[in-house]
């Protein structure tokens, strides 16, 4: 990547801010390896949102903590790339990922409640992180710092030190926030970030995060198992079944022209106000046991759609249209493979 | 709640605490078969004698007046100012006042027990955490099973090979005594002799009584820190599995931070009250440590008295004892406040 010379420029700025190619994420427990992640390919400009749709167990979050290395053990990443700024982070030693971390990839966990520290001060989480990152910064400046980032979130800046257990859950959400866009990062992870706060606590802490986006020109990686929100909010989805990417379009072409049988279910399962005879149906079955999952297409046990190829081989991820990819056989058996 | 009200509640509530412990071990000396008379004599006694012996220690009223005697004595508060001790009644074995007794021996226990928290703790929480750290590894097993064997080896085992080990085969360090003999010990102020000898500014004293103290605290501090051990690494195990310290790795913090800042510090509150717990069976294996050691401390005390039926002077260690566990357990209450701020009010 050091072959930069000035008339590659044009090139390098097009350079995606992410690259993931063929990235596969295994679980190996004592009973036996699940595949968590399997063969998952995409890639993310700066200041685009992506969505990360499915049911609890399909693999987003793994796929969203493989970006920043941290799956869980005894999860490892068994094979593929990751690319930020054209830098694989597979490989790279534990203590150059930790710069990495919250300067150029930052994390928005799901349950506000438990992801600060009890027993440090709000203050003190932004202090450290400022200074972690930044060694010249001092302890006063960077105080301030995180006064302007608590003001920025609506937070009055005077509670800066108060300990986390004095703040509701939106406004934990918040903070969360503001510790994941403090060093101004190139790309945020939201993982389920509304999930555990009431409605309309929800909607603002999305608005919060499309405004921060927005002016701080970061990338989005939205996860979240409500396909409503992310069609809501998001230029590219991935819609991800028992570890498998089945379905990549635009968030319009997704949303009009669904293509897997998954994500069509998906979509009829959400409530449209606009439509009073609309029939709400649920997918039959349960998502399966990723030790000893089915063969050929992992979805055929709950699909309509079974055809005899289905329970044998596994279908391949074509394309049936522009940025429209798709893993299901309906659309001819072998298909064009992707790129 | 303030902190000095709820400081003093918990003295109030030990005052019960105590007194139940009291007439626990009064009522139970008097159930063991053997009494102080007839021990007093080794042989036998002119029966006149004894009789009169009987009635000089008071033996010879009902139960319940011994008791509320006992009970007279010991919140006697010109008794206490007099003799800056309260009156546990005279020992029946040699007449001596058990207050001064007790407290001139309670020192030697206090600095043993302070010393062995100190390597227990100093090497049972990081050997907790760095088998946390390396879990299901080799190392982990190590240390788990070193945990295993140092909890399950019995003191007056351990002790003896450390006291053949070092002082009779290597001859680096006493076997037994809080200072060589030839050494006068430094003048009472804190009444621990490490403590007392730096007051003082003398080193030789602090050099020999420290290594009176290594065998007997090391013999104590290495059996109790396979609980810290443990301990530490079942309550840093469940930590580090907790979102904000995946959210603080999330965040690019260093390591060092991560384990000690957020996964030790939240361990932290319960291996605090095991520490106050601790300190209880601590005492219990001062009393096997003290008489391997030749420790003159409140344990022993209380095993040479039990042979003579000394009951005053056995009632006043215990109380001394419980006195001593309450102490520590409301200044680990006061230290988990301190911890963890959601306990602040």
């Amino acid at each position: 990547m050091n072959c930069s010379t000035p008339s590659f420029r044009g090139e390098i700025a097009k350079l995606p801010l992410l690259e993931i190619d063929s990235l596969a994420v295994d679980y190996r427990t004592s009973r036996g390896t699940v595949h968590a992640v399997n063969d998952v390919s995409f890639f993310l400009e700066k200041g685009e949102t992506l969505g990360l749709a499915g049911e609890s167990g399909s693999g987003k979050s793994t796929l969203g903590l493989s970006i920043i290395r941290l799956v869980p053990y005894p999860g490892v990443i068994g094979g593929g790339q990751i690319k930020i700024d054209g830098r694989d982070i597979v490989a790279l030693p534990e203590h150059e990922m930790q710069t990495f971390r919250g300067t150029k990839v930052a994390y928005v966990f799901q349950d506000p409640m438990i992801s600060l520290n009890p027993v440090k001060k709000i203050g003190a989480h932004f202090v450290e992180l400022i200074r972690t990152h930044e060694p010249n910064v001092s302890k006063k400046e960077a105080f301030e710092r995180a006064k302007t980032v608590l003001k920025n979130l609506g937070i009055q800046p005077e509670r800066i030190n108060d300990y986390p257990h004095q703040f509701s859950g939106g406004m934990r959400q918040r903070i969360m926030i503001g510790l994941a866009i403090a060093l101004n990062p190139d790309l945020v992870i939201a993982d389920e970030p509304t999930t555990a706060l009431d409605v309309i606590v929800q909607a603002k802490i999305l608005d919060l995060l499309e405004s921060l986006r927005k002016a701080y020109q970061m990338a989005l990686i939205l996860i979240s198992h409500d396909l409503s929100i992310i069609l809501e909010r998001c230029d590219k989805i991935i819609v991800m079944y028992a570890g498998h990417m089945v379905e990549y379009a635009d968030g319009t072409e997704l949303h009009g022209r669904p293509a897997h049988p998954y994500t069509q279910k998906l979509l009829q399962s959400i409530p449209n106000i606009e439509l009073s005879d609309q029939k709400l149906t649920a997918i039959p079955g349960s998502p399966p046991d990723m030790l000893n999952p089915p063969n050929g297409c992992r979805f055929w046990p709950r699909c309509s759609c079974t055809m005899e190829i289905c329970r044998v081989k596994e279908p391949l991820l074509i394309s049936i249209g522009r940025n429209h990819l798709v893993k299901c056989f309906l659309y001819g058996e072998k298909g064009v493979q992707s790129e | 709640m303030g902190l000095r009200s709820y400081v003093i509640t918990r003295v109030l509530l030990t005052i019960p605490t105590l007194l139940l412990l009291l007439t626990m071990v009064f009522l139970v000396m008097r159930v063991l078969p053997g009494d102080p008379v007839s021990l007093h004599f080794e042989k036998k006694a002119d029966p006149l004698q004894m009789e009169q012996m009987r009635h000089l220690l008071g033996m010879d009223k009902p139960l319940w007046a011994q008791y509320f005697d006992y009970i007279a004595g010991l919140v006697d508060v010109n008794y206490f100012s007099a003799h800056g001790y309260p009156n546990l009644g005279k020992s029946m074995q040699s007449f001596e006042e058990v207050g001064g007794q007790v407290f001139s021996a309670f020192p030697a226990t206090l600095e043993l027990a302070i010393y062995s928290m100190i390597i227990a703790s100093a090497l049972g929480i990081p050997l907790g955490v760095i088998a946390s750290k390396s879990y299901n590894s080799v190392l982990d097993h190590l240390i788990r099973g070193f945990g295993t064997v140092t909890y399950a080896v019995p003191v007056f085992f351990l002790g003896v090979i450390l006291q053949l080990i070092f002082g009779v085969y290597l001859h680096w360090l006493p076997t037994g005594l809080r200072i060589n003999p030839s050494v006068v010990p430094p003048p009472t102020i804190t009444g621990l002799y490490t403590v007392d000898s730096l007051l003082q500014g003398n080193f030789v004293k602090f050099f020999e009584s420290s290594k009176a103290l290594i065998l007997p605290s090391l013999t104590l501090g290495l059996i109790l820190s396979g609980i810290f051990i443990r301990l530490t690494r079942t309550n840093m195990l469940e930590t580090l599995r907790l979102d904000f310290v995946t959210a603080a790795r999330a965040r690019g913090l260093k390591d060092s931070t991560v384990t000690y800042g957020y996964a030790l510090r939240n361990a932290f509150l319960p291996i605090l009250t095991m520490v106050g717990l601790q300190f209880a069976m601590l005492l219990g294996g001062a009393i096997l440590t003290e008489t391997t050691f030749s420790w003159p401390g409140l344990g022993r005390y209380i095993v040479q008295r039990i042979n003579f039926r000394d009951y005053t002077a056995i009632q006043g260690a215990v109380v001394m004892f419980g006195l001593f566990v309450a102490l520590v357990s409301l200044i680990v209450d006061i230290l988990y406040a301190y911890v963890d701020p959601r306990i602040r009010m």
